[in-house]
C-alpha cells in the first residue's frame, strides 16, 4: 500500500537540503564548524562569573548554576532530540541550535540588564543549553555520509571545532567585558552582542549544509564488499541500538576516559603547582596557566589527529590506546611523575589528548557498529554517558583531593590516590571496550526493497510510524 | 537509482570562491582563538 507524500515542509526540510551535482563534500565541515566552533562557547562560561558574582551579589556555585543546567540540558536534548534530528535533518536541527542559543543569550542580556538571575538561569542553562545538545549532534550523521570512506576525521573535524569554541569565546568574551565594563550593564551588552554574533555565524551552517543524494559515493570509493570484523554494512535503528549490550559497552568506554580525563582537567593547575613545590624548579601561576592551555591544545588536537588515525587503525584499537596507553601514562605520573617535569608534562598532554579523541571517535564507532540509518540519534544517546562523567569525574577527584589534604598529605601525595583510581577506571574502560563484538543480526533493520545497504528503510523520504520502526514513502 | 560520486561534472558550477570564502568564515575566528592560546601556554616554558 502507498503512503501519502509527505509535503516539502519549506526552506529548513530534510528534502529541500539535497546537494545538487557536483557539490563538494568539504562545503559540509564549515557548515558543521559554524555550529560547533559556536556552541564550544559554554566552556568559557568561566569568563562571565566573577563580574556576575560582583554584580549580582552570588556565591560561586550561584553563578557556575547557569553552565550546569545547560550541560544537563546538552545531554537531555542531546539523548531526547536525536530521533527528531535524523527525522527532520540538519539544517532544521542547526536552525534550532541557532535559534535557542542565540535567543539564550538574549533572555540572559535581559535578565543581567534587570538583574534577575533566574532569568539568565532560564535563558543561558535551559534555553540555550537545548541549542547546545541539538547542535552538538546536528551535523553528526550528515558528515558521516559525506565522508565514509573518512568518518573518523569528518567527526574530528566537527567535534574539534567545540573544544575550539572556548578558543575563540574565552579572549574575545574577556574583552567585550573589559570594554563594556563589568556591571550588570556591561554583561548585558556583552551577552546582547554574543546572541547577535552568535546568530550571525552559525547561519552559515544553516544555508550551507547539504545531505548527499540517495546512493551518492565518493569519487573512486566503493563500499567494501567483504564484511570486516568491526565494520558492518546493516543497519540499526536508535531502538533497537539501546537493546544491544554493544552500545551499554561503549557507554562505559566514553564515561571511564571522560571521567580520567576530568580528573586531569579538574586539577590541573594546582596539581603541577604542588607536584614540583619542593623541587629546585618551582612552577610559577602563570606557568601553570600555560600548562592548563597546553592541556586544551591537546585535547582540541586529539580530537582531530585520534579519530582521523582511527580510520586507519580501526576504532577497537584506537580505544585500546586511548584507555591502555592512558592507564599507563597514569601509572608513571603517579610513580614517576614528581621527579621529572618532562614525563609529568608529556604524560599529562598525552591523557588529555586521549580524552579528546574518545569523543570524536565514538559516532565514528557508532556508524561502523549501527550503520549510518539513525547513527545521529544514537550519539545523542550515548552523549548521557558524558554527563554522568561530567558528575562522576570532579566528584570523584575534589572528594579525593579533599581527604588527602585532611590526611595530612601534600605534595604528590595529595593526588597519588586520585590517579590510582582514574588508572582503574580507565582499565574497566578497556575490560568494556574488549567486550565489545558486532552487532548480532536480530537487531538489524530489513534492508528496503530496491533499496542498498546503506538506505535500509531510512528516514530520509521516511517517516516514524508509532512503533518506532520506519517505513519508507513511495 | 545508480549511486552517484563526486567525480567532476562538466556542467555542475565550480564552487571554489564559496570555499574559499565558508572555510575563512570559520577558520580565521579558529586562527585567533589558537594564536591567543599559545601565547598563553608559551608561559610554561618562559617562567
Amino acid at each position: 500500500m502507498r503512503s501519502p507524500q509527505v509535503p516539502n515542509g519549506g526552506l529548513l526540510s530534510r528534502s529541500r537540503t539535497v546537494a545538487p551535482a557536483g557539490w563538494s563534500r568539504w562545503l559540509v565541515p564549515p557548515a558543521a564548524l559554524s555550529v560547533h566552533l559556536s556552541i564550544g562557547q559554554a566552556y568559557a562560561w568561566s569568563v562571565f562569573k566573577p563580574p556576575l558574582e560582583k554584580a549580582l551579589g552570588l556565591s560561586g556555585t550561584e553563578s557556575a548554576l547557569p553552565f550546569q543546567l545547560a550541560i544537563v540540558m546538552l545531554g537531555l536534548s542531546a539523548a531526547f532530540g536525536g530521533t527528531l534530528v535524523e527525522r527532520k535533518g540538519p539544517r532544521w536541527a542547526m536552525a534550532v541550535s541557532l535559534l535557542c542559543f542565540a535567543s539564550g543569550f538574549l533572555l540572559s542580556a535581559l535578565g543581567a540588564a534587570t538583574e534577575q538571575f533566574w532569568l539568565i538561569v532560564l535563558g543561558y542553562g535551559f534555553v540555550g543549553g537545548i541549542g547546545l545538545g541539538i547542535g552538538y549532534i546536528s551535523p553528526v550523521s550528515t558528515l558521516i555520509k559525506w565522508f565514509p570512506d573518512r568518518a573518523g576525521l569528518a567527526t574530528g573535524i566537527a567535534i574539534m571545532g567545540f573544544g575550539g569554541g572556548a578558543l575563540i569565546a574565552s579572549p574575545w568574551s574577556s574583552r567585550m567585558l573589559e570594554s563594556f565594563g563589568a556591571d550588570s550593564g556591561g554583561i548585558a551588552t556583552a551577552f546582547l552582542v554574543h546572541g547577535l554574533a552568535y546568530a550571525v555565524f552559525m547561519a552559515l551552517g544553516v544555508l550551507l549544509v547539504r545531505v548527499p543524494a540517495d546512493g551518492w559515493r565518493p569519487a573512486g570509493w566503493t563500499p567494501p564488499t567483504e564484511e570486516r570484523a568491526m565494520v558492518s554494512t546493516a543497519q540499526v535503528s536508535a531502538r533497537n541500538a539501546l537493546r544491544t549490550p554493544q552500545f551499554w559497552c561503549l557507554w562505559v568506554v566514553l564515561c571511564m576516559n571522560v571521567t580520567a580525563g576530568i580528573g586531569i582537567l579538574e586539577k590541573a593547575a594546582p596539581m603541577i603547582g604542588d607536584f614540583f613545590a619542593d623541587t629546585s624548579t618551582p612552577v610559577s601561576v602563570s606557568a601553570a596557566a600555560g600548562f592548563v592551555a597546553l592541556l586544551s591544545l591537546t585535547n582540541m588536537g586529539g580530537r582531530l589527529v585520534w579519530s582521523a588515525t582511527s580510520d586507519a587503525i580501526g576504532r577497537k584499537n584506537m580505544y585500546r590506546v586511548y584507555l591502555g596507553v592512558g592507564a599507563l601514562l597514569y601509572l608513571l605520573i603517579a610513580t614517576t611523575g614528581g621527579s621529572s617535569k618532562p614525563v609529568f608534562v608529556l604524560s599529562a598532554l598525552g591523557i588529555l589528548s586521549f580524552y579528546g579523541g574518545g569523543f570524536s571517535t565514538a559516532p565514528a564507532y557508532l556508524k561502523d557498529l549501527f550503520g549510518t540509518y539513525q547513527v545521529g540519534a544514537i550519539h545523542g544517546r550515548l552523549l548521557t554517558a558524558w554527563s554522568t562523567a561530567g558528575v562522576l569525574g570532579p566528584l570523584i577527584v575534589n572528594r579525593v583531593a579533599d581527604s588527602q589534604e585532611a590526611a595530612g598529605r601534600s605534595g604528590p601525595g595529595l593526588y597519588s590516590l586520585s590517579l590510582f583510581i582514574m588508572m582503574g577506571l580507565l582499565v574497566v574502560g578497556f575490560v568494556a571496550g574488549e567486550c565489545i563484538r558486532p552487532v548480532h543480526p536480530r537487531f538489524h533493520e530489513p534492508a528496503a526493497e530496491g533499496g542498498t545497504a546503506d538506505a535500509p528503510a531510512g528516514s530520509e523520504n521516511g517517516t516514524e510510524v508509532p512503533d518506532g520502526s520506519q517505513q519508507r514513502l513511495a | 537509482m545508480a549511486p552517484s560520486s563526486a567525480s567532476p561534472d562538466p556542467a555542475a558550477p565550480r564552487r571554489t570562491w564559496l570555499a574559499v570564502l565558508v572555510w575563512l568564515w570559520v577558520g580565521l575566528p579558529f586562527a585567533y582563538g589558537l594564536y591567543e592560546l599559545v601565547l598563553k601556554a608559551t608561559q610554561l616554558f618562559t617562567d
